[in-house]
């Protein structure tokens, strides 16, 4: 007895292995995948850098206008003053062409776009935009999505049968195609967007966020509803609803901790999506009203300087593929942590 | 007169949409005939040599002109092509500068002197002359072609003032029974009755809408097969999505050197679909001999064309158009005269002509009627020093316009087109509203929509400064100041509203009225009126005119006898190629 209790006691000596959440498991999967990491890492410059861009335009550029047309305006350039838009030489003297990269951080580093505006000052202003809007509108949509698939996935029957097909319509649509009937029908209204007692302005930015919020609904929709399908008569429901919980707390407390992670792992992929999205809309002039200016509207910008100043679009269009090719990189990584089996593949 | 939506937006890219939008030619007097083309353009018509025949002269165009229909189409694009191949009783001399303006007898032997009041001219009818199909031309394909007026729907608002014409419509159109358009095929006379004298008649009839078609025509549209003419080339084929093509009427024989010289090239194909870049790009290899002149050329390649490798294939014009800022008038804060005048004075009118391009191809201006137009004199109140030429803008007064009406911190919305000028255009006027205090935002459309809606009385709440531009249908002060200005030509609820602004001001209506009825009778009184009107709108302020364009031509370097005309433009004909 003795010996047994000796034994018993050594037991108890040793440390207890802690137990580890799932997403305590994910989160030191993520941390070993350092190409993932790396990919937050840059998505994180590209954040800190756009929301730097007030202290660029105020501490850097001293403009702080810099999101209004300066067609007769100077700058410095090799020590000179010079105009920002330079008319056309030869005898004709067609056409004005803003300036090019002076390559100073203080005086249009990357040149002018075509109505004389600091090209860096835009790049950052744009980005917030972008972010804003591809971030802000990709959580709404897997909320909603998400809302909606619940719902449909819980009760089941009819209500699954009338949110799924309104969701088909939706899918329906070519996305882009939606996207613009959209924006123009909104943005024709000057009173702007009337939800309930809020009153979203035409030009705000939270009109194309909407919008690219609500196209995307589906896609997200229809992995999560079947996520949901999947865990709603699954032995841990049946004892809740035997313990007499009731719908919202099914709903909440049982099936939606099972399908975030789904949720989780779609969200980065959307937030790239949706910059891409942002990015078309706006180059297409449905997007990011002026004055406003997101990295869209700043490649639409340059479309006509293509060949002289091709700074004024490339600028952007390399932060649009740093920004998603982070976001792809960073949400495969986070998938492989919270899916390590790969059951959930999106694209 | 009474013409309807004449306009196109030129060189920013807007194309015509079927039955609404238009362009048409300009009358820059001074333009052409003084040597402000930077090429020589000769003002005598050469005329075709056989030594100058032969070749094809390809035109790269972005798109098409719509339906070909000559009773419908308002383009300037088709109306280049259809002045090759069609004729009218009357028609602008076909000659580059100054004298391309004047009106010509065409198929008529002489223009007639009205009788009854100014009411009734007799023509007399060409004999002779045969359509491209062969059919002898009679004074009663007259009857069709101005009855397709209104059976095929467009701007029948041109030929509104034949007797009979209120009771034509899409339905059916008889103003030969109704005694408006009378033809006698036995002494080859064709007798136009109008309800009231018209001034403008003879310019009217020499618009490509009065072109001779056979009487057997379909009064129906006849989509895009152009009916037969009598013109030096005949429509072989059109198809929007790829081409058109002309070839030599067979049956052309020269019976005026001044209204319809023969043409050079035995071939025009107007090809569709290229970027402008590549257009450009083509005619600087010698692919193609001329980029459409309404084709936008990106700010890149003008910069190109300053090379001094092509100096002799460049042409600038200036044109009599404007663009312009509409303010909404019937609505806060542009309802006040003092809000109107504020923005005029803050407009900064350098920074609109830099997104146009630059001074070489835009000149400030403040008044509605343009410069080198007929009844123009200078006047530019909404600046600082002179009163006649704009220097800069005066935002001190402006201010305290903005101060004075109480209209301080109103929003508005600035409405125009979403491509490259139109929002630059917007940006620069958001830009001046917010500097004299107003909270302005952009509303951009696609410009087949921007146009139409901002017509339609029913979406005046939605904007308050529209963009917009007018380019002459033909060279009468009343075309602007009538056509825009004018309290007749507000058509609510219609998408063909032209005076966008909603502007009517009774004192200066009645001076229109006015200056139209002494037209016929006292020209010299009527153009004193015309500029007294121009002024008084102008100090009105419904607009804030914004720029007078220029116009590119650009060539291959094989192609000889340019000639701009101030109604046609470019006469394409009248060119020719060397080996």
């Amino acid at each position: 007895m003795a010996a047994i209790a000796q034994q018993a006691g050594t037991t108890e000596l040793r440390p207890a292995i802690a137990g580890r959440s799932p997403w305590a498991l994910a989160w030191r999967r993520l941390r070993r995948n350092r190409i993932a990491l790396a990919a937050l890492g840059l998505f994180v410059l590209i954040v800190v850098l756009s929301m730097a861009a007030p202290l660029y335009t105020r501490d850097v550029a001293h403009d702080s206008n810099v999101l209004y047309p300066n067609l007769n305006g100077k700058t410095i350039v090799n020590g000179k003053l010079a105009p920002v838009m330079q008319q056309g030489g030869g005898i004709l003297k067609l056409g004005e062409s803003p300036i090019g990269p002076t390559w100073d951080i203080h005086h249009y580093f990357l040149g002018a776009d075509n109505i004389g505006r600091d090209v860096g000052a835009l790049l950052l202003y744009g980005g917030r935009a972008s972010l804003q809007i591809g971030v802000t509108s990709a959580v709404l949509c897997c909320v909603v999505a998400t809302l909606v698939a619940l719902v449909a996935g819980f009760f089941g029957g009819l209500t699954d049968t009338i949110l799924s097909r309104l969701m088909d319509v939706i899918w329906a649509f070519p996305v882009y195609l939606l996207a613009i009937s959209i924006a123009t029908v909104l943005l024709t209204k000057s009173s702007g967007i009337q939800i309930g007692f809020l009153t979203v302005s035409a030009s705000s930015l939270w009109t194309p966020t909407v919008i690219i919020g609500f196209i995307y609904v589906p896609y997200v929709y229809r992995p999560v509803r079947g996520q949901v399908l999947s865990v709603v008569n699954k032995e841990f429901v049946e004892a809740a609803i035997a313990q007499g919980a009731s719908n919202v707390r099914l709903i909440f407390s049982e099936i939606l901790p099972n399908v975030v992670s789904t949720v989780i792992v779609l969200l980065p992929l959307m937030i790239a999506t949706t910059i891409l999205t942002e990015a078309a809309l706006s180059f297409l002039s449905v997007g990011v009203q002026p004055p406003n200016v997101s990295w869209g509207t700043i490649i639409n910008n340059g479309q006509a300087l293509l060949y002289t100043r091709p700074w004024v679009s490339l600028a952007p269009g390399i932060m649009i593929v740093l920004t998603v090719l982070s976001l792809n990189v960073l949400g495969d990584g986070v998938r492989d942590a919270l899916d390590p089996r790969a059951k959930l593949r999106v694209g | 007169m009474g013409q309807m939506m004449p306009k196109i937006a030129f060189l920013t890219g807007r194309r015509t949409m079927v039955g609404s939008i238009a362009g048409l030619a300009v009358l820059a007097l001074a333009a052409a005939g003084c040597g402000n083309s930077s090429n020589s353009s000769s003002n005598s018509n050469t005329g075709a040599t056989a030594a100058h025949k032969g070749g094809t002269f390809t035109i790269l165009a972005n798109s098409a002109f719509g339906v070909a229909d000559p009773a419908q189409n308002y383009t300037l694009e088709e109306w280049q092509l259809l002045i090759d191949t069609h004729d009218g009783l009357v028609g602008f001399s076909k000659v580059g500068g100054l004298p391309g303006t004047k009106i010509v007898p065409d198929l008529a032997t002489a223009i007639p002197t009205p009788t009854n009041g100014g009411k009734t001219y007799v023509f007399h009818i060409r004999k002779g002359i045969k359509f491209s199909n062969g059919q002898v031309l009679k004074p009663s394909d007259f009857v069709t072609t101005f009855d397709r007026q209104f059976t095929v729907p467009g701007p029948t608002s041109f030929y509104s003032s034949i007797v009979g014409a209120n009771k034509c419509s899409t339905k059916g159109c008889d103003l030969s029974k109704a005694g408006g358009v009378v033809a006698n095929d036995s002494a080859y006379t064709l007798t136009i009755n109008l309800t009231a004298p018209d001034a403008e008649l003879m310019d009217q009839l020499a618009l490509p809408f009065a072109y001779a078609v056979p009487a057997n025509t379909s009064t129906k549209l006849t989509g895009n097969n152009v009916p037969p003419g009598t013109g030096p080339y005949m429509w072989k084929s059109y198809n929007p999505n790829t081409e058109a093509v002309l070839v030599r009427n067979p049956y052309f024989k020269v019976w005026s050197n001044v209204a319809q010289p023969d043409g050079n090239p035995n071939e025009i194909v107007e090809k569709y679909g290229l970027q402008v870049s590549a257009e450009v790009t083509q005619v600087e290899n010698g692919q193609a001999q001329e980029v459409f002149d309404g084709d936008s050329i990106p700010s890149d390649q003008l910069t190109t064309l300053n090379s001094p490798q092509y100096a002799g294939q460049v042409h600038v014009n200036t044109l009599t158009a404007d663009y312009y800022m509409a303010l909404n008038t019937s609505k806060p804060p542009f309802n006040n005269l003092m809000a109107r005048q504020a923005i005029n004075y803050a407009a900064d009118r350098s920074a609109y002509v830099k997104i146009y391009g630059g001074p070489s191809l835009a000149v400030p201006a403040c008044q509605i009627l343009p410069p080198n137009f007929p009844s123009y004199k200078p006047f530019c109140p909404y600046t600082t020093g002179s009163q006649t030429v704009w220097s800069a803008p005066n935002v001190a007064k402006a201010k305290q316009l903005v101060k004075q009406s109480g209209t301080a911190g109103d929003k508005v919305v600035v409405n125009s087109t979403n491509d490259q000028v139109g929002t630059a255009l917007a940006e620069q006027m958001v830009s001046d509203l917010k500097s004299i205090g107003y909270k302005a935002s952009t509303q951009l459309l696609t410009a087949s929509n921007q146009y139409p809606f901002i017509q339609n009385s029913a979406n005046n709440k939605k904007w308050d400064v529209a963009y917009s531009a007018w380019f002459q249908d033909y060279p009468a002060a009343s075309d602007f100041l009538n056509v825009l200005l004018g309290c007749g030509t507000i058509h609510k609820n219609s998408d063909a509203s032209p005076n966008i602004a909603e502007f009517c001001n009774k004192p200066i209506n009645n001076l229109i009225t006015k200056a139209e009825a002494d037209g016929s009778t006292n020209p010299t009184e009527a153009a004193s009126l015309w500029t007294q009107v121009d002024h008084m709108d102008t100090q009105q302020a419904p607009w804030v005119d914004m720029y007078n364009p220029k116009q590119i031509d650009f060539l291959a370097k094989n192609v000889h006898g340019y000639q701009w005309n101030p109604q046609w433009y470019i006469l394409i004909d009248q060119l020719w190629l060397s080996k």
